[in-house]
């Protein structure tokens, strides 16, 4: 079985981001990590191997500038096999419709009977790129998959909706993007992370995926944002650290708004 | 390229209230731009006057695609209809409301048509003859201003955006169309479903909500926020996470996909603060979070931020609360 993760770089989702208001990008300087939400797509692919299927072969795929190469990393100690990077400067600027064209060309390649995705990206908070890469790939398509199980050449998908719960069925290949409640994934042990750069890494340009590169980037981008405002916030935030307290202070809080009697 | 689309969903045999909000947005925008507005409605069984009843919310036509490959709700199979639709309408944008089916619609619609897509539309404006959405992002911090260069742009709102009314009562003239599908769009098949049940208490109606999160280590863990609901007289919430995963049943879901709730006071425990949870909860009167990481997105929207363990500040809390009576 061959299994592809699609794995993204974010900006640390902790830390405080901000758009640039020249290049109307988010500003990617400071420290970025793997997606958390990848992660669970990581695991349910490393369960795959340890479960039904051993022989299993895990590629985690990416696009991103070459500095992302430290997210790939991250994602093979998790349990990836190999990867494949896809880094050009010409992707720069991709938006949803661009990255999912980059992804496409590089999944396309390797004949994959399962690709993954995590449920959403930390930086955009979108949902929606399984669809995209599913459409171009001619592939069925189950998102927020809170379950998984193999068998018959197919995935069972348990997954929410808004009236209640759906199972639903869909014959390999297929692309699952996988919901964070899916599992608990597994840090790395320090062997695997040590030995992740030694796994084979392939890095390839949009040349080399036969990409038109006027069809991605900021040049073949389909959204253009011309401004950027302020939207009205909520108003005053009070955040203290519970030194014991926390509760009392909480309490005369709620009083004093006469939300508690 | 000429008019706009709205996917109208039926959920539960009814147009979905998200659809009806976008589809009246829809209208005031096709308006500004001087571009009509359809209502395309996919499913299976669908009677002609209850899909002409769109009219009054601002419908020109609607577009009506029934099949027994639209019933199940699953997307790829509207992604076909979509297309259909698109075949003879030649529509310039494409509006959807932010449910599970339609954001994933409009993802294969977006990669079929080439277009451009735009998530989590807060605002839709017509300027300079186009479509500018107003685009809310990095936890609410910002509004990008974001239109299209693609002859066809895509948009699917964010949940709860555009209220709807109860329309004027008008109708609209419904024309049928055949969805050309294809083989890949029917290779995934609805083999279960399970209704959300809706026992357990109204959490839409409660003045006090505690809502528990991942934070709450697992399922046993609800005791804690239980007990402080009690305490408030409340009941309890939950996201989308710790509902996934089993702990806690769907009907306390809030959020994208579960309820939206306005309560008094509503009091997260362990909750990152993710936008499809926020978006079912930032109406409520007072937000109160406790979270052990300072840099957490719900601290950013709390009107009171408790940086600290869940597991001695909410047995406090309820204690405190217990005491006054
Ligand atoms: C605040 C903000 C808002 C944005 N809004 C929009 C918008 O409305 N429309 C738009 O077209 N673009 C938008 N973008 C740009 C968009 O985030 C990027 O184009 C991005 O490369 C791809 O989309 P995503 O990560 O948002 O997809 P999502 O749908 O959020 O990602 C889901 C999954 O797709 C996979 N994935 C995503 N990106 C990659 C990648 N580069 N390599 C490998 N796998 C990947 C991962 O598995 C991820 O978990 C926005 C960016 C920001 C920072
Ligand atoms: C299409 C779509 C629809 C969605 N719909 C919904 C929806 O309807 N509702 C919803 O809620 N989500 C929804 N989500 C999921 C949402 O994006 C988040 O994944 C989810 O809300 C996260 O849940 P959480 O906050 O419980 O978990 P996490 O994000 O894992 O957060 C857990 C938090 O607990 C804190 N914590 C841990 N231990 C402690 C402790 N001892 N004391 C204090 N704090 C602690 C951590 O710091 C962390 O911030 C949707 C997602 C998508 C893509």
């Amino acid at each position: 079985m061959r299994i592809a993760i699609c794995v993204k770089e974010v900006p640390d989702p902790t830390a405080a981001k901000r758009i640039d208001e020249g290049t109307m990008r988010l500003v990617r300087s400071g420290e970025n990590t793997l997606n958390p939400y990848d992660r669970h797509a990581i695991e349910a692919a490393v369960q795959i191997k340890e479960g039904p299927a051993p022989d299993t072969e895990i590629t985690i795929v990416t696009v991103g500038p070459e500095s992302a190469g430290r997210s790939v990393d991250r994602a093979l100690a998790q349990g990836g096999d190999q990867s494949v990077h896809v880094a050009d400067e010409a992707a720069a600027g991709s938006d949803l419709l661009g990255t999912a064209r980059i992804l496409a060309a590089a999944l396309k390649r390797g004949n994959y009977d399962l690709i993954l995705l995590g449920q959403q990206a930390a930086d955009s908070e979108c949902y929606v790129m399984a669809g995209l890469v599913a459409e171009l790939l001619e592939l069925p398509c189950v998102t927020q998959a809170a379950s998984i199980e193999l068998g018959d050449g197919a995935v069972t998908v348990k997954r929410q909706v808004e009236t209640g719960y759906d199972t639903v069925k869909a014959a390999l290949p297929c692309v699952v993007s996988v919901s964070d409640a899916i599992n608990d994934p597994r840090y790395p042990p320090l062997p695997a992370i040590m030995g992740a750069k030694r796994k084979p890494h392939e890095i390839v340009s949009l040349a080399e995926l036969g990409v038109d590169a006027a069809t991605v980037g900021a040049a073949g981008a389909g959204t253009a944002i011309g401004g950027l405002s302020k939207p009205e916030g909520r108003g005053d935030t009070i955040v203290i650290e519970d030194d014991g307290s926390a509760a009392e202070q909480l309490l005369a809080f709620l009083i004093e708004k006469k939300v508690v009697a | 390229m000429a008019g706009i689309a709205v996917l109208c969903e039926v959920q539960g045999g009814q147009i979905a209230k998200g659809s009806l909000g976008v589809l009246e947005e829809a209208a005031r925008l096709g308006a500004a731009l001087g571009e009509p507005v359809d209502a395309i409605v996919c499913g299976s069984g669908l009677d002609d006057a209850a899909m002409g009843a769109l009219g009054g919310f601002g419908a020109a036509k609607v577009i009506v695609a029934d099949d027994a490959a639209l019933a199940s709700g699953i997307a790829q199979p509207v992604v076909d209809a979509c297309a259909t639709a698109q075949e003879s309408g030649q529509y310039r944008y494409w509006l959807a409301g932010a449910s599970i089916m339609s954001a994933d619609a409009m993802a294969g619609l977006a990669a079929r048509l080439g277009a451009g897509i735009v998530i989590d539309a807060v605002e839709l404006h017509g300027e300079g003859g186009a479509l500018v959405t107003r685009r809310s992002g990095l936890g609410d911090s910002v509004l990008a201003h974001c239109g299209f260069t693609t002859p066809v742009g895509v948009v699917v709102t964010r949940a709860n955006a555009f209220a709807a009314t109860e329309g004027n009562g008008g109708s609209a003239p419904v024309e049928r169309i055949a969805p050309a599908f294809r083989s890949y769009s029917q290779a995934v098949q609805l083999v279960g479903h399970e209704d959300a049940e809706d026992s357990g208490p109204d959490i839409g109606a409660a003045d006090v909500l505690v809502a528990g999160g991942r934070g709450l280590g697992d399922a046993a863990g609800f005791a804690l926020v239980e007990e402080c609901a009690s305490a408030f007289g409340g009941a309890v919430a939950a996201t989308r996470a710790v509902v996934d995963a089993g702990w806690y049943p769907y009907s306390a879901q809030v959020g994208q996909t579960g309820k939206t709730v306005t309560p008094k006071l509503y009091v997260a425990c362990g909750i990152s603060g993710a936008i499809q949870h926020k978006v079912g909860m930032q109406g409520s009167g007072t937000i109160v979070a406790i979270n052990k990481d300072k840099n957490a997105p719900i601290f950013d929207y709390a009107d009171f931020g408790i940086i600290g363990d869940l597991n001695t500040v909410v047995p406090k809390l309820t204690e405190l609360v217990k005491a006054r009576g």
